[in-house]
């Protein structure tokens, strides 16, 4: 807080605390992102594992065989669960880094706004593929 | 650089080298790393979605020597986030803060992660190798 002298600092004692805490820290929202990391990532220690073990299944079948598994009903829909919640946990942890190591404004804005472009693309893609396997479409 | 002319804090260089410190900086880069290897996750969706020429693609580009040493650093990253990220979530509830504890969290999260790598490229070479 600025240290100020005569009248000002009369008046600035006059003023309701609240003057300060106005407009800086979070109201309502601020422990939304650091939630939703830890609810994403308990999602994924699931999903990965499950991932993992689906991938190794899959390591010597022919194309129709891999197409079929990923078709059965459990398969696709824990694949598009698991594309969609990495993608939401990878963004949150790259928004992070790039606020901590990128401190031109500017530069940090343009990256911020592109990871998220990057993963929604990412995420849908991923879930329209998953469907038109698992659809036959 | 910053807009303003700050002091700033003494950063990495100054500091003696700890297992606290690797398992922090580890966590952000490995993922980095599977931010990016989430995009290939998606890349094999869709080959195999759009037919079987895209999914031998797929597999042959994978299945390369390239393709290979990226996959193990991939598994070793998974596997050191998931140990980490589990090792995380257990401090979130407040527990093993003291130093010792820290420590040795920490070491078991560097080890378990190559127990995960070395287990899963086992299943790999029992299965007769990957490609």
């Amino acid at each position: 807080m600025n240290l100020r002298v005569g009248t000002d600092d009369v008046r600035s004692q006059l003023r309701h605390p609240m003057k300060f805490a106005r407009g800086l820290g979070s109201a309502q929202h601020g422990a939304d992102h650091w939630w939703v990391q830890r609810v994403t990532a308990a999602a994924l220690i699931a999903l990965g594992l499950w991932f993992v073990v689906t991938v190794l299944s899959l390591l010597h079948a022919d194309y129709a065989t891999a197409k079929a598994l990923v078709a059965r009903p459990w398969n696709a829909l824990l694949l598009m669960l698991f594309v969609v919640t990495a993608f939401w946990h990878a963004v949150l942890g790259l928004q992070v880094v790039i606020e901590d190591y990128v401190h031109t404004r500017w530069k940090e804005v343009v990256l911020l706004v592109a990871i998220k472009f990057l993963a929604v693309l990412g995420a849908l893609a991923g879930v329209l593929a998953v469907l038109r396997i698992a659809l036959g479409v | 650089m910053a807009d303003t002319q700050r002091p700033l804090s003494p950063h990495l260089q100054v500091y003696r080298w700890q297992i606290q410190m690797v398992t922090s900086i580890l966590h952000r880069a490995t993922g980095i790393a599977l931010a990016v290897g989430t995009l290939l996750v998606v890349w094999g969706i869709l080959a195999l979605a759009s037919g079987e020429a895209a999914f031998e693609q797929f597999k042959s580009c994978t299945g390369s020597p390239v393709g290979l040493i990226l996959l193990v650093g991939w598994t070793w990253a998974l596997g050191y986030h998931l140990c980490n990220g589990i090792r995380h979530l257990v401090q979130d509830t407040g527990a093993g803060y003291k130093i010792p504890q820290f420590v040795r969290s920490s070491w078991l999260s560097v080890i378990g992660s190559f127990v995960l790598t070395v287990l899963i490229w086992a299943c790999v070479l029992a299965q007769g190798g990957a490609a």
